[in-house]
């Protein structure tokens, strides 16, 4: 049957429907069409626009055999407290057959400063891990090889001083750099379009991060030197064509920097990773990481001109959406973390977090922790999801909407390429107005009851506080300083001072590769503070635009 | 009548500002004068907006956990500045638990996740102490 027999036949069904709509309204007005067919999907080219694993473009999945060879790594991020308390936690998670860590960092340890700066008050250990000098990153992987496993540090504009305190443990336990794998966050530019732990303005930053790329390239060869996040623009309120366009837009600034910084692609371009969201549109989710994938390949090939297949392959971690879980009867979140894992897992992501259940209240407890690395597992091992490599593809309606998004993301990245780039937009704040207008769009939606979150604006029940919260006291607050009093006064502190000193001269000029300055002086025992005080001398702070 | 006006702050080191955003936006539209003050604030720098705006609410959100320190700090703060007899209401991932010890600190009223803006509007509409002429 030719397409233009079927455009005849459809348009028939379509005026009968006409009159059951007479009768029978639909309940409301859909976004997508009613129903889609090969009439939707005429214009693709299935070698050219999906082909097939692990090839270009890549929409299929970066792996050729993906999850029939090995299933994602099962990676929860965590961290709290105090570096003993988490060191606990990660050795139960790993008990539990995790695959992967991922360190959640504190703020004061995120935005760089010391647990007993008067700045930290109030915040130390509470979202993550309190780290202020190698001694406690040496706490944190007591007893854990650093060598067998894999560690992803959600960490930013101090991205270079924790990975050189990684680098400094491993060796001290006999492994070398070479050997460690793992990934750095290491994304300003969604810190200043979303996220808010920048402390750098953005010139030095892109130095740092291409100092990275340049210095693991050699030294660090399976490191992930970066994970360009949309994960925090979606939780920000963006759509999901926004997440996907804002960060492949941040993802052409850091290539290029790195261009203009002298490296080559193909020496870099290969341990970029990214980050995504994933919500509980399943179908449109499953269109949002195939498109992306297939933006990224072609401008990689195409616009950086990059030789390798590695360079052009999209790999990314997935997170379930904070944002979507309800303080209300926490335990539908469970259902939504579900249908969020099999978005990321027929979207084809190389690592995935489950949220857990009581995460719109407070830090997860070890018990609902389980149960998301449990659903994860119960996914993996019995939904059959992970037996065919990309199934949904062919779907008339997966293939349209992988079309629509890769569509409205690239007219996005074109306007911003415009503005001269990720970088102007963002001191522009055109990012953020529009994330914001779509955050506001949807938050109507809800008060409009035009979006129904189940237990928030419909099937309400009167329901007892939660128990059992973790909470973290002030104790950890009162730990740190304790310990770092301990350290200042144990440690060489002339070796810390001519480290420090070598810090500040290199931070001045450009042509030095800040990597090793700042490993030497993390091995004096030099605290995160003490090494972002001197950066924060040299290069200045980031002045935010604040607009509503 | 003169315009309620309303800070919406950050204190605190959270960049979790999507909540305050919405809520600076819904209280502008729904007639208030609203000055939101960014991220990263210290209770000093709450203070001393809410003095030189001469507010008359201070709305704060924090998704950090670090509310039962410093919401408490910035309702001492207004105290000696004089201004105590403003509104202070606050909001953001706040264990139950919490709120009593906040109540008791001087914040009025706590948001939890789920809160409509329109609850918040009406609140500060019944709660406000504005010299209204």
């Amino acid at each position: 049957m030719s397409i233009e027999d079927i455009k005849q036949q459809q348009e028939k069904w379509e005026n009968s429907v006409q009159k059951t709509l007479e009768k029978h309204p639909e309940r409301k007005t859909f976004e997508e069409k009613r129903l889609y067919t090969p009439t939707d999907i005429e214009n693709l080219d299935y070698i050219e626009d999906i082909g097939f694993p692990g090839e270009y473009p890549y929409t299929r999945g970066v792996q050729p055999t993906m999850y029939r060879g090995r299933l994602w790594t099962m990676r929860q991020y965590a961290g709290f407290a105090t570096a003993e308390e988490s060191n606990k936690r990660y050795k139960y998670l790993l008990e539990q057959g995790q695959t992967g860590l991922s360190c959640a960092f504190d703020l004061p340890t995120q935005i760089g400063y010391d647990s007993d700066d008067p700045i930290s008050e109030g915040e130390v250990g509470k979202v993550g891990v309190a780290i202020d000098s190698l001694r406690d990153m040496e706490i944190l992987f007591d007893g854990i090889d650093l060598s067998k496993v894999s560690t992803s540090m959600t960490i930013n504009a101090p991205a270079s001083v924790l990975l050189a305190m990684y680098i400094a443990v491993a060796e001290k336990q006999g492994n070398p750099s070479t050997s460690l794998s793992g990934t750095i966050q290491n994304d300003i530019l969604k810190e200043y379009a979303a996220r808010g732990t920048y402390i750098f303005p953005p010139k030095p930053s892109m130095r740092l991060i291409t100092d990275i790329f340049a210095y693991c390239s050699k030294n660090v060869p399976l490191w992930n030197t970066i994970s360009i996040s949309g994960y925090h623009i979606r939780e920000a309120g963006s759509t999901a064509s926004q997440e996907i366009a804002f960060t492949i837009a941040d993802g052409i600034a850091y290539v290029k920097a790195a261009i203009k910084a002298g490296l080559d692609v193909d020496t870099f371009a290969g341990r970029l990773s990214f980050f995504w969201n994933a919500h509980n549109n399943v179908l449109e989710e499953v269109g949002k990481f195939r498109a992306a994938r297939r933006i990224w390949a072609r401008i990689m090939k195409e616009k950086f001109n990059a030789k390798s297949s590695k360079s052009m392959k999209l790999r990314f971690h997935t997170q379930t959406a904070g944002s979507m879980l309800t303080a209300q009867q926490p335990d539908n979140n469970i259902v939504r973390v579900t249908l969020q894992t099999v978005a990321a897992v027929l979207g084809g992501t190389q690592s995935l977090h489950t949220n857990s259940r009581d995460e719109a209240l407070a830090l997860p407890t070890e018990e609902s922790v389980r149960t998301a690395l449990r659903t994860q597992q119960i996914v993996a091992y019995e939904s059959g999801l992970a037996d065919v490599i990309d199934p949904l593809a062919g779907s008339y309606y997966v293939e349209a909407i992988t079309d629509k998004i890769e569509k409205e993301a690239l007219e996005y990245i074109d306007k911003i390429e415009k503005m001269g780039g990720a970088v102007e937009a963002i001191e522009a704040g055109y990012i953020q107005k529009e994330i914001q207008d779509s955050a506001y769009k949807w938050q109507k939606e809800v008060e409009n009851n035009d979006r129904i979150i189940v237990g928030v604006n419909k099937f309400q029940i009167e329901e007892p506080p939660v128990k059992n919260l973790l909470r973290i006291d002030a104790s950890a607050g009162e730990l740190q300083k304790e310990k770092l009093a301990k350290l200042r006064a144990e440690r060489d502190n002339e070796a810390v001072k001519i480290s420090l000193e070598e810090l500040r001269s290199a931070c001045s000029d450009e042509n030095v590769n800040l990597m090793p300055v700042i490993l030497k002086c993390v091995k004096t025992y030099a605290t995160l503070g003490e090494i972002c005080r001197v950066m924060r001398d040299v290069f200045g702070e980031y002045e935010p635009h604040t607009n509503i | 009548m003169k315009k309620i006006k309303v800070i919406v702050a950050k204190p605190g080191l959270d960049g979790h500002d999507r909540g305050a955003k919405v809520i600076a936006r819904a209280l502008r539209d729904a007639g208030f004068e609203v000055i939101y003050t960014g991220i990263r604030q210290t209770p000093e720098d709450i203070a001393i907006i809410a003095q030189e705006e001469d507010a008359d609410v201070i709305a704060m959100s924090l998704l950090s956990g670090a509310h039962n320190t410093l919401f408490p700090k910035v309702v001492e703060l207004l105290k000696e500045k004089g201004l105590g007899d403003r509104l202070v209401v606050g909001g953001g991932v706040i264990p139950e638990s919490d709120i009593p010890f906040l109540k008791e600190k001087g914040v009025k009223a706590i948001f939890t996740p789920g809160s409509k803006t329109e609850e918040l509007i009406n609140f500060i509409k019944e709660n406000v102490k504005c010299d209204e002429e």
